[in-house]
């Protein structure tokens, strides 16, 4: 179909990542996970999730343990709320930048 | 087969026959008979669609641009403050290039109320981007109805078939009814472009940008600009579309040949009157009475005003010295909406008319005002003497 | 609730992509990516103009992994009808349409559609998300908005009247399924949803959730803050299913233990409501325990 076929004619987008771009820069914090805290991580089978459930921002893997897409992770805290056993830290975005150089 | 009915019997028929599967309307004169036709059709089993009876205008439409959106065939039908209602999605459903059908039953807007006939209504829809044909006749309204449907999926446009309340809606006048198979044949079943489906997923009409953006694949894409301006550049060329439309209707049915513009007398014209709908009908019998007076003068009926037939309605009034245009409608401040498209038509056609007519703008009709035969004759008398009649509003007592 | 969802057994299909617009902490992107979940793959959604707009992706990128409408404003509830009724004249009858509106989007301006094809008994499931206030447009009143909350265009008094109650109005329509729920409380979401479309008709889920820019308070508490609703009994969760009353989840737990907190807890944790006196928060109380008093054991 070429730039004049029915779909570009209209305004039909198609499903994908990062309508909003990199949505991890808008983070201040990032969330942590202490996989020492972590119940999954620990008992190494599935469990709580909390992080998982809470997350507006669907980057929270339900994976043991579980990860987070920093890409598209917009540092809201939830997570480390939400968090039953305490492992999740914000911890402020330099630092963390400090700590990957 | 013959028959003698209302227009707007003709018009639920043509919607029977094409096979509209969804069809959403709120009762509003002088409408109403023509979607209560079709829950008649509906109930008694004899058409299967769905039908909605909606709470309001708005959702009328709104229904249709789901159910179209959705790959059905949709209908609805409405006339003056009903359409006004519907307003924002009537610039919705072609915007989102949704090929419905909507009859206007021709009817003056409030304030103050007022249920006759007058062009108000579908003129002031003239910029949403939908075709917009107006009949002189029932035959017109069910022969347009069904070659609405076929435009609309054509283009990807939706189409206004418009008719003069009770004139034509309310009316019993013979029409002869085409027949079901070669119906078929015309109009085969809707193939809509997309249809929303969970097999493949997209978002459609969302917030679209200034400016072209990339998509998923890396390609980029329109912004707001680009998808407007092809709107613009297919309902140019939906003109071609409504003549090809009408001749292979004419092909298979044997009626149209005149689908943009309907000249009567106008080849040795010196002056021409342009209208729509069935005061052009009506002026024929004038313009008769008039060359028994010896005045060479034609009728030139438009009956596709959007996308306008800008070089058909130059061509047809070429060689005539004058023009009146005579409205059932007006751009309230200025004059008749179909009087200043004519007078553009004819300064960009100026190359090839060589001298343009003078043009004047009549009024006549307003809020279903009768419309003698005697005072269009007198105001086209007047005007063949040089000047017409000031006000301008035929029949008008202040 | 017959089928207890919990966070192991929550189907793990995700629905929406990361990387939406939407704010830091948005309680609706919690509701509507747990809300699809319990949809599945064989919906059709349909959105007015609304925040879920911006969350659902500029042109031409789509966050929503599902196909979506846009519709006017008014229109939602006849947009679902008309795909509806596509669907059905098409003979597809297997596929979920359901109506994704604000509380503005619900309210107040498309009020008259929804009720219209409530009435009509039209096979969809309304969802209207509720964070109090016209928040694409920059946070005004709406119908919706709580007495007190101040907003763009309640600037310095806060809002004076009540809160619309929405989910009674959809009750008094007589339609088989109402519930209310919370984006604090995912799971009862989820299984509100999932009994929902086994349903026929119009069902209707009314869904607060909290809007960390919109109330004030800090992005990490929007479930904090949608608890507190619940816990302090000013927000309750329950479903009304064919006529018949239940509080659900946290709230019927609440009245069970007899837990309630105080409601002035509530409105503390945010920012909209700082200018309530302490009279107009005792109102509040009072109005929150008249409304408990109603309340009544069975609750499961
Ligand atoms: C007919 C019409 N009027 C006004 C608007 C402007 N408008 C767009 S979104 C919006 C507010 C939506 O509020 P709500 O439904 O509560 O959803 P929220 O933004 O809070 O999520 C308004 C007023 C519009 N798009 N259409
Ligand atoms: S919420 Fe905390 S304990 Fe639970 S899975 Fe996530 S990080 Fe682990
Ligand atoms: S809850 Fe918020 S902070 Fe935690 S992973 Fe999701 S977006 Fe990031
Ligand atoms: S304003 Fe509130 S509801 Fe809207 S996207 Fe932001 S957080 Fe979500």
């Amino acid at each position: 179909m070429g730039p004049r076929g029915y779909r570009y004619k209209t305004s039909h987008s198609q499903p994908g990542p990062g309508d909003g771009g990199a949505t991890g820069s808008w983070r201040v914090q990032r969330p942590v996970i202490d996989l020492a805290r972590c119940t999954p991580a620990k008992r190494g089978k599935e469990a709580c999730f909390a992080c998982w459930l809470y997350c507006p921002d669907v980057v929270v893997s339900r994976t043991i343990p579980p990860q987070i897409d920093y890409e598209y992770c917009k540092g809201c805290g939830i997570c480390a709320e939400e968090c039953p056993t305490g492992a999740i830290e914000m911890v402020d975005e330099s630092a963390a930048h400090e700590h990957e150089d | 087969m013959h028959v003698i009915e209302t227009g707007n019997t003709a018009a639920a028929l043509a919607v029977k026959l094409a096979g509209a599967q969804v069809v959403a309307a709120y009762p509003i004169t002088p409408q109403t008979p023509l979607t209560e036709k079709l829950s008649e059709y509906i109930e008694a089993g004899e058409m299967d669609a769905r039908y909605v009876p909606v709470e309001s205008e708005h959702s009328a439409l709104g229904v249709c641009i789901a159910a179209s959106s959705a790959g059905a065939r949709a209908f609805t039908a409405t006339s003056a403050n009903g359409l006004l209602y519907m307003h924002e999605q009537v610039h919705w459903a072609a915007g989102a290039r949704l090929p419905l059908v909507m009859c206007v039953a021709n009817r003056a807007v409030g304030a103050p109320w007022n249920i006759w006939n007058d062009h108000q209504d579908s003129i002031s829809q003239r910029d949403t981007g939908w075709i917009q044909m107006y009949c002189c006749d029932h035959q017109q309204i069910i022969d347009d109805t069904l070659k609405a449907f076929r435009v609309a999926e054509a283009t990807s446009i939706p189409v206004m078939v418009c008719y003069d309340g009770y004139l034509l809606s309310h009316t019993y006048m013979p029409f002869a009814i085409p027949d079901e198979d070669q119906v078929a044949e015309f109009l085969p079943p809707f193939r809509p472009s997309y249809a929303l489906d969970p097999g493949s997923p997209a978002n459609l009409n969302t917030v679209t940008l200034p400016e072209v953006r990339l998509d998923v694949n890396g390609e980029l894409a329109h912004g707001y600009m680009e998808i407007r301006y092809l709107l613009q550049e297919d309902l140019r060329n939906a003109v071609q579309v409504v003549e090809e439309t009408d001749a292979a209707y004419q092909a298979i049915f044997g009626r149209g040949g005149a689908p943009l513009v309907e000249p009567y007398r106008c080849d040795d014209a010196e002056y021409v009157v342009v209208g729509m709908g069935s005061i052009t009908y009506q002026l024929r019998d004038v313009i008769e009475t008039l060359r028994a007076e010896g005045h060479r003068i034609g009728v030139l009926g438009v009956r596709l005003y959007r996308p306008f037939p800008d070089a058909a309605v130059a061509a047809a009034v070429r060689g005539a010295r004058g023009v009146f245009v005579m409205e059932k409608a007006l751009s309230y401040g200025y004059e008749g909406a179909l009087c200043s498209d004519l007078k553009s038509a004819l300064y960009d056609h100026l190359g090839e008319l060589g001298t343009a007519p003078s043009v004047k703008g009549l009024v006549a009709g307003i809020g279903g005002r009768e419309i003698r035969t005697a005072d269009l004759a007198d105001a086209l008398r007047s005007g063949l003497a040089g000047s017409v009649p000031d006000p301008n509003w035929i029949g008008i007592q202040l | 609730m017959t089928t207890r969802t919990t966070i192991l057994s929550l189907p793990v299909e995700e629905y929406v992509h990361p990387g939406n617009r939407a704010c830091t902490g948005c309680g609706l992107g919690i509701a509507y990516r747990i809300g699809l979940k319990a949809l599945g793959p064989d919906t059709i959604v349909i959105v007015p103009p609304s925040c879920l707009t911006v969350l659902q992706g500029l042109f031409p990128v789509a966050t929503t992994k599902l196909p979506s409408l846009n519709t006017t404003f008014a229109c939602t509830a006849a947009a679902a009808t008309g795909v509806l009724e596509a669907l059905k004249a098409q003979g597809k009858d297997h596929v979920n349409v359901v109506a994704w509106a604000g509380d503005g989007g619900t309210a107040d301006i498309g009020i008259q559609s929804l009720s219209g094809a409530s009435e009509r008994g039209d096979d969809f499931l309304f969802m209207c998300y509720d964070n109090e206030g016209y928040m694409n447009t920059g946070v005004q009143r709406s119908g919706t908005t709580p007495q007190g909350a101040i907003t763009s265009n309640t600037p310095f008094k806060g809002k004076l009247q009540q809160k619309k109650d929405v989910a009674a109005i959809m009750t008094a329509h007589g339609i088989d399924y109402v519930a209310t729920a919370s984006a604090a409380y995912p799971l009862d979401l989820h299984d509100k949803v999932k009994k929902a479309i086994s349903l026929k008709g119009v069902k209707y889920i009314h869904i607060h959730t909290p809007c960390p820019p919109g109330w004030g308070f800090d992005a990490r508490y929007t479930v904090r803050v949608g608890e507190l609703a619940v816990k302090t009994g000013y927000w309750d969760l329950y479903e009304v299913e064919k006529g018949v009353f239940r509080l659900t989840g946290a709230s019927a737990k609440t009245l069970k233990a007899g837990t309630r907190k105080p409601v002035e807890e509530y409105l503390k944790s945010q920012v909209r409501f700082r200018v309530m006196s302490p009279e107009q928060a005792a109102d509040v109380q009072a109005r929150v325990d008249a409304k408990w008093s109603t309340y009544s054991g069975g609750a499961g």
